[in-house]
């Protein structure tokens, strides 16, 4: 059946126009004899056009939201692409267990963890998701359904992790949870005053520290560029006993607010603001988990708070450089650029090995940033911060790109070619046909 | 109310008050036609808290309805029934093809009044239970929209005003659900409006009536209002309306 409702992504941009199937049992073969081509959407939080499949068909996969098996003594779970890490949370968290790794939201399917290989603030200890999946079965287009795992169709396996979800539906999930003692996490709050300061905390905070994760004032200039907090946390231990996982959030974006609400001034105070809050250099709290994994998912639809043009995010990691001199240029042109981040957000990824042929973490350092879209200047901006990506030998993250060119694709992730062998025939992204098309 | 039969367990409503009543830790007993959907189902309510046992049969043979309380009493007493299966049907297929209007009515009313008949005498022995059973909104007036579907859903709730009234004396409860918009498989073609509960609310609206002995859940609860005003309208101006 086609519903009315469109899908988009989160940044909203760029619009889309697709037929939406949605998936209702897993056992069920895919959608038969439909003209053009098919992709899975999970709960579109990815910001650009990866969840879109412009003039194609949609397959929404929340209502494969079953529990296949839970093992409250292994910590192992297997559940259907369509459940929530929310859910997922909700039904752990009372046992002692939690998410191996967690993106910034909980409002992400597992299918879509697992497409994007997502990453968290424990990637230097922990890796990506995929790194935590035992197994999957992947149905493709011919109703085959393979079984995957390191061991069994192994190169499906590791194309479908981070494979955007063109190898195929992937139905359901098996993946190992890491063991808590309680809901909480204990954390520390420090302040830097530049980039110096920021490598200076992060190296020595790495080894301590499970999380780790700093918000970066982007519009700070001259000898406080690259100011900030750095959040470091652990699990809290065993002397704290409150398991209860969250609860709905009770604020909402009803509307779109109007264009002129996030401009330079608005968010530049807010950025002042933020930094200034804190008075002390370290200060320690125990939390839980809710507001310091998923601050953003207390306020639901926040991304309407960019207006209906949408929005960008602008996320690319780059290897360690000794004199930071590539992170230190593109801090300078989003200063001189005037247009401001409301948040933007900076991690150092670690050593652990991606199982993913296509996914984007590798070691060095990542900057995620939001833009309101102002359009071509926007647009300007991002192609030049592309080029500094690009000679720092780094890459741009496809979960949360809508513009780049494909040469920055292609040369970010040179195994694309390989990964083409494994994809379905029958499915392909707005995301795939843009980066692959001819120059 | 521990020990409960959701009949037709596989649609959404139904699957939702599994969880809620899966967090209770109860014991549920799964009614439906396809046993590897069933068996879907239960394998998530297992892991959810409640202890599940799922029994397929083919809901348009009435003959089989009893022998699938048998199978049930076997396992132990039941405590509440909640019958959720149906059909949204297609009304232009159904004016033009009585045959598929009578399909409608054997799936959506007299399967749902067999179902109603066995578990009236059932709990009646046992002198208590609860009974609910999902009519809909849409049985509140006739629409030349959807008044197929409309009828099987008022006969069900006129049904169970008298199976109210004969079993009140007897300690058996009897609630009728009337959900407004759901969003589920069966509305998926429509549009997700500011009127589509979530099956969730819903879910847990139905539990509440159901601990509380309510008679007539609307639910979400503004449509109570919204239909009583269009059960007030008079029927010469409503012959008008394109409803
Ligand atoms: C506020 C916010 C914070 C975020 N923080 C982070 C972060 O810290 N780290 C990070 O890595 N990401 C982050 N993200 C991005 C997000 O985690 C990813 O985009 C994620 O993949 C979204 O999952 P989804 O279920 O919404 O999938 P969608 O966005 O709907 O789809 C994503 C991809 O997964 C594929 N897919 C979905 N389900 C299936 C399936 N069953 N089988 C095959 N393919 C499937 C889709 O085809 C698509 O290619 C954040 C996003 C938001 C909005
Ligand atoms: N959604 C709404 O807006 C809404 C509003 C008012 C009332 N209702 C009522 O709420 C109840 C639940 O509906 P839902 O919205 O949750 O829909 P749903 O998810 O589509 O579920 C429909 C259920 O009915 C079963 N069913 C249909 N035909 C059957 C048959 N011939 N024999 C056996 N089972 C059959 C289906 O079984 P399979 O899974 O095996 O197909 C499924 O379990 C229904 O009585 C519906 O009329 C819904």
């Amino acid at each position: 059946m086609t519903s009315p409702t469109p899908l988009q992504s989160w940044g909203r941009y760029p619009a889309a126009q697709q037929t939406v199937r949605p998936l209702h049992w897993r056992t069920e073969p895919l959608p038969a004899a439909v003209p053009g081509s098919v992709l899975a959407y999970g709960m579109g939080r990815s910001y650009g056009d990866a969840c879109l499949n412009d003039g194609n068909i949609l397959l929404p996969t929340r209502e494969l939201n079953h529990i296949i098996n839970f093992d409250p003594e292994t910590g192992v779970i297997c559940c259907e692409a369509g459940v929530s890490l929310d859910e997922v949370l909700q039904l752990v968290v009372p046992h002692k267990w939690f998410l191996p790794t967690t993106p910034g939201t909980k409002l992400i399917t597992v299918g879509g963890a697992v497409a994007n290989d997502v990453h968290g603030k424990n990637h230097h200890r922990a890796g990506t998701f995929g790194c935590h999946v035992t197994r999957f079965e992947l149905l493709r287009s011919d109703g085959s359904r393979l079984l995957c795992s390191p061991t069994e169709n192994a190169g499906l396996f590791a194309a479908t992790i981070g494979g955007l979800g063109l190898t195929g539906l992937i139905t359901w999930a098996e993946f190992k949870l890491r063991r808590v003692d309680n809901a909480l996490i204990q954390v520390e709050s420090v302040k830097f005053r530049n980039l110096e300061e920021f490598f200076t905390v992060s190296a020595e905070s790495d080894t301590g520290f499970e999380y780790t994760v700093a918000w970066l004032d982007c519009l700070a200039t001259g000898s406080g560029l690259g100011r900030g907090h750095f959040m470091r946390g652990n699990h809290a231990g065993p002397d704290h006993t409150d398991c209860e996982p969250h609860s709905e959030p009770r604020l909402n974006v009803p509307v779109d607010f109007p264009d002129v609400a996030l401009n330079h001034y608005s968010i530049k105070a807010f950025n002042e603001l933020y930094y200034h809050r804190q008075l002390p250099r370290i200060r320690h709290a125990v939390t839980h988990y809710d507001p310091f994994f998923y601050p953003l998912d207390a306020i639901n639809n926040w991304s309407r708070i960019y207006g209906r043009r949408g929005f960008f995010q602008y996320q690319f990691v780059i290897p360690f450089a000794k004199d930071h001199g590539a992170i230190r240029e593109i801090l300078t042109r989003i200063t001189a650029s005037g247009q401001g981040s409301f948040l933007a957000v900076l991690k150092t990824f670690g050593e652990v090995p991606s199982p993913g042929m296509l996914s984007f973490p590798k070691p060095g350092i990542t900057l995620a940033l939001d833009f309101a879209n102002q359009g071509p200047a926007t647009l300007q901006l991002f192609t030049e911060l592309d080029a500094v990506v690009l000679a720092a030998a780094g890459r741009i993250y496809p979960a949360k790109d809508a513009r780049m060119a494909p040469a920055m694709f292609q040369r970010g992730y040179p195994q694309w070619q390989q990964f083409q062998e494994y994809m379905d025939p029958k499915f392909s992204s707005s995301f795939w046909r843009r980066v692959t098309q001819p120059a | 109310m521990k020990n409960i039969i959701l009949i037709g367990a596989t649609s959404a409503i139904a699957q939702a008050l599994g969880r809620q009543l899966a967090a209770r830790g109860a014991r549920l007993m799964l009614w439906g036609r396809s046993a590897d959907k069933l068996e879907i189902v239960a394998a998530d309510l297992r892991v959810r808290g409640a202890s599940v046992d799922c029994d397929a049969f083919d809901f348009d043979n009435f003959a089989a309805h009893p022998a699938a309380l048998e199978r049930a009493r076997k396992l132990g007493d039941w405590d509440a029934v909640f019958v959720c299966h149906g059909s949204l049907g297609d009304q232009k297929l159904c004016e033009q093809d009585f045959a598929a209007a009578e399909k409608e009515f054997r799936t959506n009313c007299l399967g749902a009044l067999s179902f109603l008949t066995i578990f009236a005498n059932y709990f009646e022995g046992q002198g208590r239970g609860t009974i609910a059973a999902i009519g809909s909104v849409a049985g509140d007036r006739g629409r030349q929209s959807n008044y197929v579907y409309g009828t099987t859903k008022a006969a069900i709730s006129t049904f169970m005003q008298g199976l109210r009234n004969r079993l009140h004396p007897k300690g058996v409860r009897v609630l009728t659900i009337k959900p407004g918009f759901v969003s589920t498989p069966m509305t998926a073609h429509l549009k997700q409006g500011l009127l589509m509960a979530k099956p969730d609310k819903v879910a847990k609206d139905i539990l509440k009536a159901a601990d509380s002995g309510k008679a007539v859940l609307y639910t979400p609860w503004f449509w109570r209002w919204i239909m009583l005003i269009i059960r007030l309208i008079p029927e010469s101006i409503f012959v008008r309306l394109k409803l």
